[in-house]
């Protein structure tokens, strides 16, 4: 048992050892990456008998050994062109397998922002202090094995300075493609975003995949949102079937802020999202919405959490969830309001609607209050369609399968249409209409 | 074009139609009135085939076919329309993408030409006029946000855009005032003609000033009691449905005192 364990701990290493080789850095980066690697050795990947861990298993990774691949890119304009939206097209970003990728990237419509290479931003004198002074601290490594093994493998991604006063106009796209043609490969995408001062932007995260084999994406987002600045925030969670996804997304909000969260879950076999938001200074809000639909041999998972740390803050939350064939998901959202927190108001709502006997939804709101004059509702539903509903539906000449497919469809369209960006709502309506329908016809 | 032959219907056991007798040819329009629990809704809701209700015996013949052979979803497309007195909330879907998908779905079921957006909106805005609806209701969740009066209308354009050969029109009239009645009842009146037919399911006389029946059938206790001219509806008015009940109390045909 032992040695079973220790052996792809090995593995990993020997392709740290490589990447230090490969990609030197400052010292400072060097010493995070190295203690980062300490942590994962001692951790490792969380299992089931971690209470945050007890519905999705990850042992199927640790198994793989999914490393790091340094080959080469042999993707063109054309490849990355079906990843972007009409309004994203001079404002998109991509990171092959985790690596920032400028050839593949347009950024003729950011020339108010910084965007940059993460690690060009590190050697860059300009935003040395401020990587430094942001990057892995809203996200920890000092307690989560995977956000440990995303910093020790830290040899690229994307830093985002959104400047002062600076609103953007086009939506910043970062498109994640997993190049899966070559077995086994993982990524471990890292991101910084800081919106400065009264700033105002939308950003927009894609992840997708070409290829078909199995792949590990491991992303960290950290978002930095502060005094007076807005933040929308959309993100696409679109992988193969053969995808095993984990994300983390960790906002710091500042005094006055607002951070405006959409995340849509559709792809991976394995999925898996920690979203967090710490309101550490007065008067700050957000929005934190999601939807996950997971089919036959699916499993999606979605841990929120909302610090409520200053008084005067609100948080707003509505995960949807939709689950078919024999799709399992989890829905964990912990909303946590300090002592001195006062005048918090916290609402958080998830429902669930179960498409098939197979399928199932686990889902555990957590709510924990320290302060005493606060505003806090939290409710989970999981149900199935309304036989009244399909009846008006079938009652006009629509087949019960397209009905359903409807429904469920108007089920979704609730979180889908608080994406801002026209064309991107469009598509998601379509993915989802697609990606029901053949659900449901291959069903009956 | 519409047989009921000795209709049986029941719901969670409970028998609430007894043997239904009903002809309805084209171009007429027949009223069901009756008190409430007579079973006028059921007979609605058995026609156009609701889940809940088991038809335990008789037989509904529609255009020569076995009409309780049918799903729901066939029955439409073959021609039946069913105005629900509570119309559905749809959410997050259209009314006017809804109605397309409604309409081609038919068209496709008879082989006809299927319409594009583009086609269908000029359709629509033909036929909304009907129900005097304004474009914003098109582009609106299908009854989301409705008034119980602009969920009425709703069912009208639907029928409007499916044009039926019967239309079923289940209590329309409850909780509308005199203003969309009127409207409502006008839509009914401008899509009759002598190829389709109209069953009005009403508790008042009301709607029946606007839709004016060539038959009155009352209901009671799941049997037809009464049937006559549209007179009948007035007489209704004037005296109430007590006397029915009292009628079929005396010659055995009622149920038993509970």
């Amino acid at each position: 048992m032992v040695t079973e364990l220790a052996k792809p701990q090995n593995k990993y290493e020997e392709a740290f050892r490589a990447l230090k080789h490969r990609k030197p850095t400052v010292a400072w980066v060097e010493l995070v990456r190295e203690s980062a690697m300490d942590r994962f050795e001692s951790l490792g990947f969380p299992t089931v008998a971690d209470e945050e861990w007890k519905y999705t298993n990850l042992a199927q990774v640790a198994k793989e050994q999914f490393l790091p691949t340094d080959r080469e890119s042999k993707l063109g304009a054309a490849d990355v062109a079906r990843f972007t939206f009409a309004e994203t097209t001079a404002s998109n970003v991509v990171l092959l397998n985790g690596i920032f990728n400028a050839e593949l990237s347009n950024t003729t419509a950011l020339d108010k922002v910084v965007v940059l290479d993460l690690f060009d931003a590190i050697a860059d004198a300009r935003y040395n202090k401020l990587v430094r002074s942001y990057l892995a601290r809203n996200s920890n490594y000092h307690d989560k094995g995977l956000t440990a093994l995303n910093t020790a493998f830290l040899e690229s991604g994307v830093f985002v300075l959104i400047p002062k006063d600076v609103e953007l106009d086009a939506p910043l796209q970062i498109t994640y493609i997993a190049d899966a043609n070559q077995p086994g490969a993982a990524s471990f995408p890292r991101v910084l975003v800081v919106s400065e001062e009264n700033s105002s932007a939308k950003l927009v995260e894609n992840f997708v995949s070409i290829g078909s084999s199995a792949y590990f994406t491991n992303a960290v987002v950290e978002v930095v949102v502060k005094h007076g600045a807005r933040l929308v925030h959309s993100r696409l969670q679109n992988e193969s079937a053969n995808a095993f996804h984990v994300a983390t997304t960790s906002a710091e909000l500042g005094r006055g802020s607002s951070y405006n969260s959409t995340a849509i879950n559709l792809g991976g076999k394995l999925a898996r999202h920690d979203i967090s938001v710490v309101m550490d200074h007065e008067g700050a809000e957000c929005w934190v919405d999601g939807l996950y639909v997971v089919g036959e041999n699916q499993h999606s998972d979605t841990h929120s959490v909302i610090d409520h740390q200053q008084p005067y803050c609100n948080s707003h939350q509505l995960y949807k969830g939709i689950m078919d064939g024999n799709g399992r998901a989890v829905f964990n959202g912990k909303v946590l309001v300090r002592e001195g927190a006062q005048k918090t108001d916290a609402l958080q709502t998830n429902k669930n609607l179960l498409l098939s006997p197979q399928a199932r939804v686990d889902t555990k709101p957590q709510l924990e209050i320290y302060a005493d004059d606060v505003k806090c509702a939290h409710g989970a539903a999981v149900g199935q369609l309304d036989q009244d509903e399909l009846f008006y539906l079938q009652a006009r000449g629509i087949n019960p399968e397209l009905a359903k497919s409807l429904l469920t469809y108007g089920f979704a369209e609730e979180v889908i249409e608080k994406i801002g960006i026209e064309s991107i709502r469009a598509q998601l309506d379509k993915v989802v209409m697609n990606q029901l329908h053949t659900r449901l016809e291959t069903q009956s | 074009m519409l047989e009921v032959r000795n209709l049986h219907a029941a719901i969670d056991g409970n028998e609430i139609l007894r043997g239904i007798n009903l002809t309805v040819k084209k171009g007429e329009v027949h009223a069901i009135m009756g008190p409430n629990g007579s079973g006028k809704s059921t007979l609605a809701k058995v026609i156009a085939g609701h889940p809940d209700y088991e038809v335990t015996a008789g037989e509904v013949i529609f255009e020569g076919r076995n009409l309780l052979e049918m799903a729901p979803d066939e029955r439409a497309r073959e021609g039946v329309f069913m105005a629900f007195q509570y119309p559905i909330e749809v959410p997050g879907v259209s009314n006017a993408q809804f109605l397309r998908l409604a309409y081609n779905e038919k068209q496709k079921h008879l082989g006809l030409e299927e319409l594009d957006p583009l086609e269908f909106k000029d359709l629509l805005k033909e036929r909304a006029k009907v129900v005097e609806m304004e474009a914003s209701f098109m582009t609106r969740s299908v009854n989301e946000g409705f008034s119980g009066g602009e969920k009425k209308r709703n069912e009208i354009l639907q029928m409007a855009v499916l044009q039926p050969k019967l239309a079923v029109l289940d209590e329309t009239d409850s909780g509308l005032d005199i203003d969309a009645l009127r409207v409502v009842a006008g839509g009914v009146n401008q899509l009759q003609s002598p190829e389709n037919a109209v069953i009005v399911v009403t508790h008042y006389q009301r709607l029946l000033n606007y839709i004016v029946p060539d038959f009155v059938h009352v209901l009671a206790n799941g049997l037809i009691a009464r049937e006559g001219g549209k007179e009948l509806a007035l007489e209704l008015e004037e005296k109430g449905y007590d006397w029915i009940k009292a009628e079929m109390q005396s010659n055995g045909t009622g149920a038993p005192a509970n």
